[in-house]
């Protein structure tokens, strides 16, 4: 039943991303607000669901972006996998590892979507992806780390009190 | 008579005659005088009694100030938001009367007007999401333009919404002609949503501010609608064409509302295609 709360909350992220984020350009690049969030949920030691998360959140931007859903899904499923490891390595750095999980994943993020979309055909030039988008997006993405951690870690401990934790 | 008998008599006489003089007028300087005193008290005791007043019933007016300020300011802050409103809805007006006069001076297609209501997620795509679908009879493959120009083409439809793929997307590729010019090139989008035009043949020359049109060719866009301007031509030797960069008529960072041309069908042209044997 805890997992329900993912529907109406990646879903406002989504639409978040669709409408207002996508808009906060720098240069072409812009913030992934679905993926810092599941970063963050998925870094959280109390959750255990971060996986459905993922799935929950690839299937809800599939319906909406353009971008290829093996992509979506491969990338998303990879920054859980990243996240998890990390929380179980370095839980004394929590932000440590929120920086971490949100700069491999946005680099394996945007490289895989570089690859696909090339590999498929449309006319990718590597510099201009570097310098125009993987790196404005690295910034801003970095930059809504923390205060997107702060909120999913009060979220977590609301969905998972602890005391029943224990 | 005795004496006071005479006391009577003199103040009778005394009364009498300040009253015969009185009535006379001869005390009208004297009386003056006393009622300019008296008014001077009066007004004296009258401004301290106010000044009294006022300090006492003082804290009670500031605090029906303050009460009177809130709502004022209340009223103030719900004005400014019917102002707000008021210049989006006018704003709004704008567009739709610029957009219906398009329409009315190219009566040759019949148009579909929706809200852009979002954008694709991934900074390497160049979408917009647009609030009619199937149940308005949108259809795949629909030209999507705006008074000023062509935007893009509808990509993917559900029953309410459409996904529209935008000139400037990197896989956007539109046949266009160069009026001036007299020759059809290809127009590009990129991943910085730039337009630029290739296929320019060697041997045309291209001037900076032609205007840019879709020729129809390919069967994916009606002819004859402004892509843009020639911003700059580049031209080497050694290559096949001549390439160069566009100004977009659209200003796709400030799309509100589109109009999707809905009585064109793309004409699917890849089985007339030769196909080369192995």
């Amino acid at each position: 039943m805890r997992n329900l709360i993912a529907f109406p909350l990646l879903g406002l992220a989504v639409i978040l991303q669709s409408s207002v984020v996508s808009q906060i350009k720098l240069l072409s690049g812009y913030a992934d607000l679905p993926l810092i969030m599941l970063a963050a949920w998925a870094l959280q030691e109390r959750v255990k669901s971060a996986w459905h998360w993922a799935v929950i959140c690839c299937a809800m931007l599939s319906f909406v972006s353009a971008l290829p859903w093996p992509v979506l899904v491969i990338s998303y499923l990879a920054i859980v996998f990243v996240a998890q490891a990390l929380q179980k390595r370095i839980w004394q750095a929590p932000l440590l590892a929120m920086f971490s999980v949100t700069f491999t994943g946005t680099l394996f993020m945007q490289l895989f979507s570089f690859i696909t979309l090339r590999v498929l055909g449309t006319s990718l030039k590597f510099g201009d992806v570097v310098g125009s988008v993987t790196l404005p997006s690295l910034l801003l993405n970095m930059l809504f780390a923390i205060p997107i951690y702060s909120f999913m870690r009060d979220l977590a401990q609301w969905v998972y009190p602890l005391e029943e934790h224990e | 008579m005795n004496s006071r008998s005479l006391q009577t008599t003199i103040v009778i006489l005394v009364v009498g005659g300040i009253l015969a003089l009185a009535l006379g007028g001869y005390f009208g300087s004297a009386s003056r005088q006393f009622d300019l005193v008296l008014i001077e008290v009066q007004t004296w005791i009258s401004s301290r009694f106010l000044g009294f007043q006022e300090f006492f019933t003082a804290p009670r007016d500031i605090v029906s100030l303050r009460n009177r300020n809130a709502e004022l300011e209340a009223q103030v802050s719900q004005l400014q938001t019917q102002v707000i409103e008021l210049q989006q809805l006018t704003s709004k007006t704008e567009i739709l009367a610029a957009l219906v006069d398009f329409a009315s001076s190219n009566p040759e297609n019949t148009y579909k007007a929706a809200s852009v209501i979002g954008r694709d997620p991934s900074p390497f795509l160049h979408y917009i999401i647009i609030n009619r679908g199937s149940n308005s009879d949108i259809r795949r493959g629909m030209p999507v333009v705006t008074n000023q120009g062509l935007v893009g083409r509808v990509d993917a439809v559900i029953a309410d919404a459409a996904r529209v793929q935008l000139i400037t997307d990197p896989a956007s590729s539109v046949n266009c002609f160069l009026q001036n010019a007299g020759t059809n090139a290809n127009a590009l989008g990129s991943v910085t949503g730039d337009v630029t035009l290739d296929m320019i043949s060697q041997d045309v020359t291209v001037q900076s501010g032609d205007l840019i049109l879709t020729s129809g060719l390919g069967g994916g866009y009606p002819a004859d609608i402004p892509i843009g301007q020639v911003v700059t031509l580049r031209t080497l030797e050694f290559e096949l064409f001549q390439q160069a960069t566009v100004q977009p008529a659209v200003d796709f960072a400030r799309l509100s509302i589109v109009l999707v041309i809905t009585n064109f069908h793309p004409v699917e042209i890849a089985p007339l295609v030769p196909q080369t044997s192995p």
